[in-house]
């Protein structure tokens, strides 16, 4: 890609996203596309869409992992030479989640962690009340959260308030990919929180991505889109260009919905031919 | 190095489980001298204990794994040739059960994804059957009312590894074959880009000893990565995989299902005498090997829901069993970096459906004939360096 005129094609694409750099905690990333890592059919499949991703994050569920295990997704990561967010998926109540959590620091070294509080097994939803307690005991034990929360504004400013790094709202349920079924929610999480705001669950194509990003999300997380797909190395290259082609049209700026049409052509100042007689 | 070797072999197979039982049969068979290792008490203890034994390469093929399709295809479909040679050579019976798989559905969504799976195999021409869910009860009354959709699978079916295992292993020591368990390899043993055989650990039976052989198969499945004496760049990647899974008996007798169910995620597998496995989750755990209150009670809850009579059924066996995992969840078969070595190891998921195939590429592999096309993507070679490499 870097033999890509700089100032055309992918090449403007990349150099616009590292002008552009996403902050989380004071550390800033070049992508802003993160990745989950369940439901690849093999290691190498993962690798792969890993790799073409440009991701720098991944998230690995500490209770479905042994770390330690040699030959295991650690090492596919460790050779994509991209970070651990470690991820409390399975969890269903504070304690347990918190236990799970701090299981992590230590067997990953890293203080971040993606907090998942689950509500029941069918739906994956978060569960408001324990996700919050979870939030508030984490971040007072010096870990920086990044909570997957509901898409619900008032849930995201509450997880704000007790000290989380950022906001992963869902825009449908983890695994649906049913995309945004609530934009003005991601709207209006974006406007009321200082965050940066990650979209967590629901995207099923590169679509969905670049619509999270023009709401205005910093960045996207995406699994099963990915894994899942047919062929994930594509998905993930469609989805990378999705997210980052919905941040720029983001900071482009849109233009506003009209209920009629306007000519891009203005006709003030247009030649007179002669030949209009009003 | 004590010199105790009294005999010298053509070929030791390393690894007693489905893989190294049906090569070291094979090759027995077919006038070679042939010693099998195995570390434990008994042959088939590891993966091949655990398995269930679906014969199912249609009901399980995935869009990204074309090769690997063709390949668990061919062994099926060297399947009942397998058996029967078998059932010559060993009175024991191998268990095999042409039931066919029924893969279904309880909802919605199961259902649309399991139109997306039928789209997938009319695409690639394999056979399926969508069946409506008063349909797929008639055939299966003990399937739950609730399902939604159902897609019949007429030639995928089973074999009870436990069986065919003690099949092969009587197999073998009646051709012939020398048979070692508590016989722990350590190291290969080589001499330049030659293997000479191998060197068994300290502590096992024929302690310290070594067995000359002029060729050496690996098939140590999930262990594979404690074998010793491989060159670095020669080694092919094999990762444990954990699965729980479960041995129910109906006290009632067959009859409750008889197709193998797939379901989403799981498999229940019936032996056609009222015994059952349920299986598996998959875990990335190293060698850790227990079994989990979690991992019992989802593999139950989902078969409950979709056979509500596998309630009444007694819970004989729970167990956890590793799967050898490579990178790209296929095995490697054929010669290998060095000389003599050649490796049948990494089968996955896939071990008992591809024991046919894998015992016919590596006689070949052994005999020193050309290897059918279809090995060609399965060369241990793409993951380890070039000899040329590793002798630098």
């Amino acid at each position: 890609m870097s033999t890509v005129d700089p100032t055309t094609g992918t090449g403007a694409l990349d150099a616009a996203a590292a002008a552009d750099p996403l902050t989380i905690a004071g550390r800033a990333f070049r992508s802003r596309l993160l990745l989950g890592t369940g439901g690849f059919q093999s290691l190498e499949a993962m690798a792969e869409a890993i790799k073409v991703s440009g991701s720098e994050l991944v998230t690995v569920a500490l209770r479905r992992i042994d770390p330690g295990a040699a030959g295991s997704i650690m090492d596919v990561i460790a050779d994509a030479g991209v970070e651990v967010l470690p991820n409390t998926a399975g969890c269903y109540t504070a304690r347990d989640a918190v236990t799970t959590a701090r299981l992590a620091r230590e067997a990953f070294e890293t203080n971040w962690v993606k907090l998942e509080v689950i509500g029941d097994d069918r739906t994956l939803l978060p569960d408001a009340i324990e996700l919050v307690e979870a939030a508030e005991i984490l971040v007072d034990d010096g870990f920086v959260v990044l909570p997957y929360t509901t898409d619900d504004p008032i849930l995201a400013r509450r997880l704000e308030d007790v000290g989380c790094a950022a906001v992963m709202p869902l825009g449908s349920p983890i695994g649906s990919g049913m995309g945004i079924n609530n934009p003005y929610n991601i709207a209006i999480i974006r406007e009321r929180t200082q965050l940066p705001v990650v979209l967590d669950a629901g995207v099923g194509t590169a679509s969905d991505a670049a619509l999270a990003m023009e709401l205005g999300c910093d960045a996207v997380l995406c699994a099963s889109a990915i894994s899942r797909a047919h062929d994930p190395r594509a998905m993930s290259l469609a989805i990378k260009a999705a997210v980052e082609a919905g941040r720029l049209a983001r900071v482009a700026g849109r233009i506003p919905r009209r209920l009629h049409a306007e000519a891009s052509t203005p006709d003030a100042g247009l030649p007179d031919f002669g030949v209009a007689d009003a | 190095m004590p010199q105790r070797t009294h005999h010298s072999f053509d070929v030791a197979v390393v690894g007693g489980g489905i893989i190294g039982l049906a090569v070291a049969w094979r090759a027995q068979r077919h006038g070679m001298r042939v010693v099998l290792l195995e570390r434990a008490p008994a042959v088939a203890t590891g993966a091949t204990h655990a398995a269930a034994g679906m014969l199912a390469p249609v009901s399980e093929a995935h869009v990204a794994e074309r090769e690997l399709l063709a390949l668990g295809l061919e062994s099926a479909a060297r399947y009942p040739d397998f058996v029967a040679q078998l059932a010559q050579a060993s009175p024991l019976d191998a268990g095999f059960l042409a039931c066919g798989t029924l893969r279904v559905a309880r909802d919605r969504d199961e259902a649309e994804a399991l139109d997306r799976e039928r789209a997938v195999r009319e695409r690639l021409g394999l056979p399926v059957e969508r069946l409506l869910p008063t349909a797929a009860r008639r055939r299966e009354s003990g399937l739950a009312p609730t399902i939604r959709l159902a897609l019949e699978f007429a030639d995928d079916h089973a074999v009870d590894p436990r069986a065919i295992s003690a099949a092969l292993a009587d197999a073998f020591t009646r051709a012939g074959g020398e048979l070692r368990t508590g016989a722990e390899a350590a190291a290969l043993t080589s001499a330049g880009d030659r293997v000479t055989g191998v060197a068994l650990a300290s502590g096992a039976a024929g302690d310290g000893a070594s067995i000359a052989a002029d060729q050496v198969v690996v098939a140590t499945g999930a262990w594979t990565e404690r074998l010793g004496g491989l060159p670095a760049g020669a080694r092919v990647p094999v990762r444990p995989v954990k699965g729980q899974i479960l041995r129910l008996r109906d006290p009632a007798g067959p009859g409750l299902m008889t197709r193998v169910l797939r379901m989403d995620p799981g498999y229940l597998v019936p032996r056609g005498d009222g015994r059952y496995v349920l299986g598996a989750t998959m875990e990335e755990r190293g060698y850790e090997t227990d079994v989990t209150a979690g991992g019992v009670f989802e593999l139950l809850r989902d078969a409950i829901e979709l056979v509500p009579g596998l309630s009444e059924l007694v819970i004989e066996e729970v167990e956890a069993g590793l799967r050898p995992g490579t990178p790209d969840n296929a095995p490697a078969l054929g010669a290998g970096a060095l000389r003599g070595l050649h490796w049948a190891a990494g089968h996955h998921r896939n071990g008992i459906l591809l024991a046919p195939i894998t015992a016919d590429l590596l006689l070949q592999s052994l005999t020193g004939s050309p290897l059918d096309p279809l090995a060609a993507p399965f060369a241990p070679g793409r993951f380890t360096t070039t000899t040329k490499e590793v002798a630098a």
